[in-house]
Parts: C-alpha cells; structure tokens; sequence
C-alpha cells in the first residue's frame, strides 16, 4: 500500500478533476451547442482537469506545488523497489521507470502485431473484421511510435547522460519526474480506445476521417497531445543538463558521442513536437466545438493538417534515430577498443542532421495533391541528408576498421544495426525520389522500410544500449548466452520476416489493410510464421532481463573495462552518482594511448564535499 | 547558504533557471508560429469588415502597458523595494485581467459576426483563445508571485520566481504583438 500510495492518491485526484472539468464540459456544451452534438466536450475537458488532479495527486503537489503557495515541499522518502512505483527524481530510479514502461509497451505493441500477422495469414477473413484490424494496427503504430521516441532518450538517457557527463543529476529533477508521470495517462487513454469505437486512422490521425469518426480517436488525440508535454520537457531538461551541469574538464569536445545524439534529439523534441501539438490540437478543436480548419465546406483544407503533422513527424524519426546512433556509436568504440573514427565529423553531422530535418518534411506529401512544384525542391532537401547520415555510417565502419573487436551482446545488436539501417536507408532513397515514390507510397515497400528503420536500426539500437548498460543499471550480470542467442534469434528473424514485405508491396500489397488480393497469400503465410518466430524470440529476452534482475550474480564496476565515467562509478551508482567529484582531462575514446586517461573522481571517498548543497 | 550552486563553479542554479526559462520560450514560439501559418494558409489575408478595431487596439495597448509595469515590478524586486515591487505587480495583474475581460467582449461579437464554424472564426477563436490560456496561466503565476512577496520570499539577491513569471509575461505580450496584426491587420 505505501509503494501505491502516490498512485492511488493521483486516481482519486484525477476521477474528482474529471468530475468537475466534466462538469464544466457539460454545461458549456448545452449554453453553446456546437461541435458535433457528442459528448466529447465532457471527454475532452474532463480529461484536461483529470491530468492535473492526476499530476498534483501523483506527487507535484507534495514534491513541489506546496512551494507556490508558501509551504515547504516534503521530501520523499522511500527505498529499495518501491521507489520505482513513487515521484521520484532520481535521474536513475526515472530512467529505469522509463524502460521498465517502454519495454513492457514494446512487448504489448508486439503482441498486436502477432494479431495483425494472423489476419494476414490468409486472405479474406481470417480472425477479425476490417474495422478492429485498422483499430489494432493502429495502436500497434501509434505505441511502438512512441517506444521509438522515448525509451531510448527517456530510458537510457535518463539513467546514463548525466552520469556520462559528470553530473551528480538532471537541471530540474522535479520536471524530470514530471515527464515521466504525465505518461501513465497516455497509456490509459490508448487502451481505451477500443471501448470507444476504436480508432482506425493509423497513428497519423488524417482529417477528415479524424474528424468524423468514432469517439476513440479522441482519446487518441489527448494522448498523442499529453505524450507530446512529455517530450517537450525532457528534450528542455536534457539541453539545461548538458549545457550547465558538466564536469570540469569535460569541454565538447570530450562529450561522450551518446550524450551528444540525446542532445541534437532534445533540440528536436523541444520544438518540432510544438508544431504536432498544433495540428492536433486543431482537430480535437473541430471535433469538440466546431471549428472548421479540415472542413472543405468552410473553407478549411486537410493539407494543412499533413503539412503540420509532418514537420513535427519528419524530424521526430530523427528524435529516434539519433539517440540510436549515439548508443551504438558509444558500444562500437569501446568494443573495438578504437578512438572513435572522425568523432568531429560526426558531431557535425547530428547538428546538421538536426537542422536539415526541418526541411524535408513534404517528401511525405507526393501524393498527397498538394502544388506539384513543391516536389523537386523537397527531393533535393531529402537527398542531401544522405551526406550527413552517411557520415555516421562510415564513423561506425572507420571506428570498426582493423579494430580489436570485442562481440559481446551490445556490440552483436550495434553490428545489427548498422546492416539493418543500411537496407533501411538504401530503401528510403526511393521513397525520397518522387517517380519511384508515386508508386510504392501506402504499399507494403513503405512498411518494411520504416521496420527496418524502426525496428531494425531503433529497437537493436536500444537492445545494445540495454545490453550494455543493464550491470550498470541493476548491479547484477544477465546471462550472455540467453542474450547472444536472443541476438541471433532476433537478427535473422527479423530479416526472414521484413525482406519479403518489400517484394509484397513491390507486387501492390496495400498498407493498412486487413485484407489483399489472393495470389499474394503464400508469401503472407510465409511473412506470418516468419513474424510468430520473431515474436516468440522476444520471450528468451524478456525472461533474461527479469531473472538476471532479481537472481543474477552481481557485476563488477566496470565489466567492459570502457573508459567512460559511468563505469568509473559502483554498479548500480550511488546517490547522487560519484563519491567526489569527477575531473575531466582527456578524450573518453583514447584506447591505445599511453598514459591516457578519461576522467578520475576525486579526492578519495569520505572527503568533504567542495560544492555546497543547494536549495531546490 | 542555500541559495548556492550545487553544480560545478561556472553555472549558478540562476543561470539553469534561466537557460530552462529560455528554452521553454523557444518551445512555445513553434506553437504559436504553427497556428500564425495556419492563418495565413487557410484564410490568407482576408479579414472581416466587422472585426472591432477600436476594441482590438484598446487591449493591445492595455497589455503592451502591463508589460512596462512588470518590468517596473521586477526593477523594484531587484532593489528591495518590495511595497513598489507589489505594487506594479498587482498593476499588471490588474491589466491583464482588463486585457482579458476586453477578449470576452470581443469573442460575444465574434460569436454574432464570424462564429467559430466559419474560415474566419476558426482562425480568430484559436488564436485569440490559445493566447488567452496563456495570459491565464500567466495571471495565476502573476497571483502566486503577489503572495509570495508578501511573505517576503524575495530578496535583492534572490527573487527568480519573479523574474521568470515577469519574463514569460513580457513572451505572452511578444506573441500577442504578432497575433494582433494578424487578426486585426493584415489585408
Ligand atoms: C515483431 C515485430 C513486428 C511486426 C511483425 C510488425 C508488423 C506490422 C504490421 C503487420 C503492420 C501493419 C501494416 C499495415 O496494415 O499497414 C505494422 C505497422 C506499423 N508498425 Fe510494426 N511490426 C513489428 C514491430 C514494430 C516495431 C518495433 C515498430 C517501431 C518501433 C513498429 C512500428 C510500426 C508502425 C509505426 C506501423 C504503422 C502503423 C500505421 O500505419 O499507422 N512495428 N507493423
Ligand atoms: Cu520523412
């Protein structure tokens, strides 16, 4: 009961907020009869005040809002396990709450693809109708979009970037644990949906369908919009880290290249995720009062919506893609036991790739109708960031070049990933280019690219990072059998199943789509058992992390002997991360370089501590 | 004492308060900047001959004055004058709500001549309405501060909580500068 009693406490403060935001709903409704005569300005409003009675209830209030009105914040006390189910804001304790949520999401979006693969199985009917595909298929999307965005950035992000760096925690803990806590919310909204005639527009969320259909996308739209705060603040919190809280010595050119791919993703939430905000925002302003920005009739137009919706959703590949290299930048370095290979060229590239991201956005819209001009320019934009991705990619090969490799299971996921993102990127180029674009867009092609972006190149990246980083995290040593054949389990699967969507979709397999043409049914039959093998392997990866959590033997400080400061530290770090503080003088990929040392940490342990506390 | 840096030597928790204020700024700039583009792209540079424009330019002015009576309050703070600092605060909070109470007149006649279900209306209640929630959230902020300094929780070398509710008032001004033009100007 104490480890729930922050919970407990948001729920109830959320069901009275919604009582009353509700009410208030309700009661503008029936003075100004507008919308579409649903109950949805109930829903809506009485979400809004049951988000806030949700965060005051969880622990804002306590840990912080006391402040505002004149008395002192309490301090939370609690240990050991409980302190994952409670407002923390420990750096560490919100990292590992962040993977623990993503990865238990992951599996859960998996199992809807399990569902979607079956119907598929055969054409016509197999187990669902039309309408609860789209609405599975749609949450499969819409919650792996968001295990791309934030279980990297979120999860490992937050537990080892201030480590990295020297810092003893994140510029605003209290902000921090409230990008965590406004999620739980958004994973509730989504399972409701199919309780309120599913949602069936993809994770997109297109008008006008999303304008006219059941009740459920609404609750798609509040949860895309709250997720969005999340993202918004934590992308605030990373850069105020970085900027601020870095350990003397510890000068940009030394940052560890992960902590440089969460920064350029953190710019990129900051601001883009604003611009979807808007454009969701606008439908749930259609829907709830009336208004008409997606209706032709009064002048409104749909585009604007897929203009908006991508020039968040374009550069937010790049909010999961960065963070991906940067991990695996970071594993492929220390196992090759190499400088990393052109790290200033690299860090170029993440900026550029930051900022060219903004450019891009209509290479979605080909087909969209929108003003045939607008095509040329928007191919050449989206051509040009090949340089810099290209880049990174021949970082990752030069720092591999005649190195001492090390195939450990983070360095078996990173060498996934950089096979896998190559089909990936190799791919995309004809989806950049309009004449071959006009063609495959909405068919299987576009699916199986943005797998193997997606899942080939973000989620290996963060299995490496989570290989990686789990004795660090937990203390304790995962079975690297179990992992090495999750990894191979794992790699080849994952090709048997995406490699033959390309051919599909190719051959005219339409995306979104519960059902196909007949003759495309021996290869979805073999795509099906491909994908139940696939999914299946995930369960040796869930049973290693779980066991070796609670059974497995304890690790060293330091088992990969890496260079860098989080693994100067005890497994897992102490309080506030280090015993002294740390002293950076050199480059933290110098392997092979006499005398070279990353960082010490201070004076011995038990010396006083040079900074003073300071008031939060 | 407890205002000190629990960071490293060069970076006071001042300049994090700061930097975090900044970049929260920077954040909303992409919010309003999508819905000013959305106007132009949906409605172009139509406006209706209806529109108030005495009523428009009256609570424009009216918010620009709020401005300078913060940055009086905050100039006050900053010397330990608290009785004149609480004064220009309760001065701007007066401002704001007559800038707000001069948004709902003009929403009942945008309700009569180009109600939200129209091209027009659509832009105007949204923009007018998004930044009317911030102009909320900033009289909260603004009340909070007041009551604050009553109990004396701001000192001359000590008095963020003012400083960065004044800063993100003088940003919800900004904004409006922009959306007023918008709405009321351009043709
Ligand atoms: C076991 C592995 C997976 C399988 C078998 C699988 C299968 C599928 C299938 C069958 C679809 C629907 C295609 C359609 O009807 O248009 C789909 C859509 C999608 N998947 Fe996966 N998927 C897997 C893993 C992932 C991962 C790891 C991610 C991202 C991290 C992901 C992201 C998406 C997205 C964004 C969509 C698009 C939904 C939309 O069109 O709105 N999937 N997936
Ligand atoms: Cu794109």
């Amino acid at each position: 009961m104490k480890a729930l009693g922050g919970i407990v406490k948001g729920l109830v403060f959320a069901i009275i907020g919604f009582i009353v935001g509700g009410g208030i709903g309700f009661l503008l409704m029936n003075a100004a009869p507008t919308g579409r005569g649903t109950f949805e300005p109930v829903i809506a409003l009485g979400y809004v005040f049951a988000l806030i009675g949700w965060l005051l209830g969880v622990g804002l209030w306590d840990a912080w809002a006391r402040e505002w009105v004149g008395l002192p914040a309490k301090k939370l006390e609690v240990h050991g396990w409980r302190r994952y189910f409670r407002f923390s804001t420990d750096h560490k304790v919100i990292g590992v709450q962040y993977l623990a949520t993503f990865l238990f999401l992951f599996l859960f979006a998996g199992l809807l693809a399990m569902l979607m693969r079956l119907e598929l199985m055969a054409p016509g009917e197999t187990i669902m109708g039309p309408n609860t595909y789209n609405t599975v298929m749609s949450l499969h999307g819409v919650i792996m979009i968001a295990v791309a965005v934030a279980a990297i950035i979120g999860g490992l992000g937050n537990f080892a970037l201030p480590i990295l760096i020297g810092a003893r925690d994140v510029a605003f803990p209290r902000v921090n644990a409230l990008s965590f806590w406004v999620l739980p919310p958004v994973v509730i909204l989504l399972l409701l949906t199919p309780l309120f005639g599913g949602f069936d527009t993809g994770w997109t969320g297109y008008p006008p369908l999303s304008v006219t259909n059941a009740t459920g996308t609404l609750f798609f739209l509040l949860a895309f919009i709250t997720f969005g705060i999340s993202s918004i603040l934590g992308g605030l919190n990373f850069i105020t880290t970085v900027v601020t809280l870095r350990a003397p010595g510890m000068t940009w050119g030394r940052l560890p290249i992960f902590v440089w791919g969460v920064l350029s993703a953190a710019m990129i939430s900051l601001t883009a995720t604003q611009v979807v905000a808007a454009g969701l925002i606008m439908i749930v302003l259609d829907r709830v009062t009336g208004t008409s920005f997606f209706n032709a009739a009064q002048g409104g137009n749909a585009l604007l919506y897929e203009h908006v919706f991508w020039f968040y959703s374009h550069p937010a590949v790049y909010i999961v893609i960065l963070p991906a290299f940067g991990a695996i930048l970071e594993i492929v370095a220390h196992f090759s036991r190499k400088p990393l290979f052109a790290y200033k060229w690299v860090v170029g590239s993440f900026l550029g790739i930051v900022a060219q991201g903004f450019l891009v956005w209509a290479h979605h819209l080909y087909t969209s109708g929108m003003s045939d001009w607008l095509h040329i320019p928007f191919m050449a934009t989206t051509e040009v960031i090949s340089i810099p991705t290209g880049i990174v990619f021949l970082s990752a090969l030069g720092t591999l070049w005649l190195g001492k490799l090390w195939l450990k299971p983070p360095m078996l996921f990173s060498l996934g990933f950089i096979f896998n993102f190559l089909i990936g990127g190799v791919t995309g180029i004809f989806n950049a280019d309009v004449p071959t674009d006009i063609h495959l867009q909405d068919t299987y092609f576009i699916t199986a690219h943005f797998h193997y972006t997606l899942m080939g190149g973000m989620i290996f990246g963060l299995m490496a990072g989570v290989y990686y980083w789990f004795p660090k995290f937990t203390g304790r040593k995962y079975n690297e059998t179990l992992a090495k054949i999750h990894f191979w389990w794992m790699f080849v699967m994952f090709n048997v199943t995406f490699i033959p969507m390309f051919w599909l979709g190719i051959h005219g397999m339409n995306r979104r789509i519960a059902d196909y043409s007949p003759e495309l049914g021996g290869v979805n039959m073999f795509v099906s058992i491909a994908a139940f093998v696939l999914g299946a392997g995930f369960l040796v990866f869930a049973f290693n992390l779980v066991y070796s959590w609670v059974r497995g033997p304890a690790a060293e400080a330091n088992p990969w002997r890496a260079r860098t400061l989080e693994w100067q530290t005890l497994s897992p770090p102490p309080e506030e991360n280090f015993h002294a503080p740390p002293v950076v003088s050199d480059d933290p990929y110098g392997y092979g370089i006499p005398g070279s040392i990353h960082a010490v940490i201070g004076p011995a342990a038990g010396a006083p501590r040079q900074e003073s506390e300071v008031k939060r | 004492m407890a205002t000190a840096t629990r960071t490293h030597p060069v970076h006071s928790r001042l300049f994090l308060n700061r930097l975090g204020l900044w970049l929260f700024i920077a954040s909303e700039v992409f919010l309003f900047g999508a819905l000013l583009s959305a106007r132009y792209y949906l409605q172009g540079f139509y406006r209706p001959a209806e529109l108030n424009q005495l009523l428009g330019l009256a609570i424009s002015v009216v918010l620009v004055l709020s401005s300078l009576t913060a940055y009086r309050a905050e100039i006050a703070v900053a010397h330990g004058d608290q009785r004149r600092f609480r004064r220009n605060i309760l001065a701007t909070i007066f401002l704001g709500v007559v800038f707000l109470a001069g948004v709902v007149v003009e929403w009942r006649e945008g309700f009569h001549f180009f109600p939200p279900s129209t091209g027009y209306g659509t832009i105007f209640f949204t923009l007018t309405g998004a930044h009317a929630f911030h102009v909320l959230t900033g009289l909260i902020a603004l009340t909070i501060v007041y009551f604050l300094g009553r109990r004396g929780r701001f000192t001359t070398g000590s008095y963020w909580g003012a400083e960065g509710v004044v800063k993100y008032w003088h940003f919800v001004d900004v904004a409006w500068v922009l959306i007023y033009p918008t709405l009321y100007l351009v043709r």
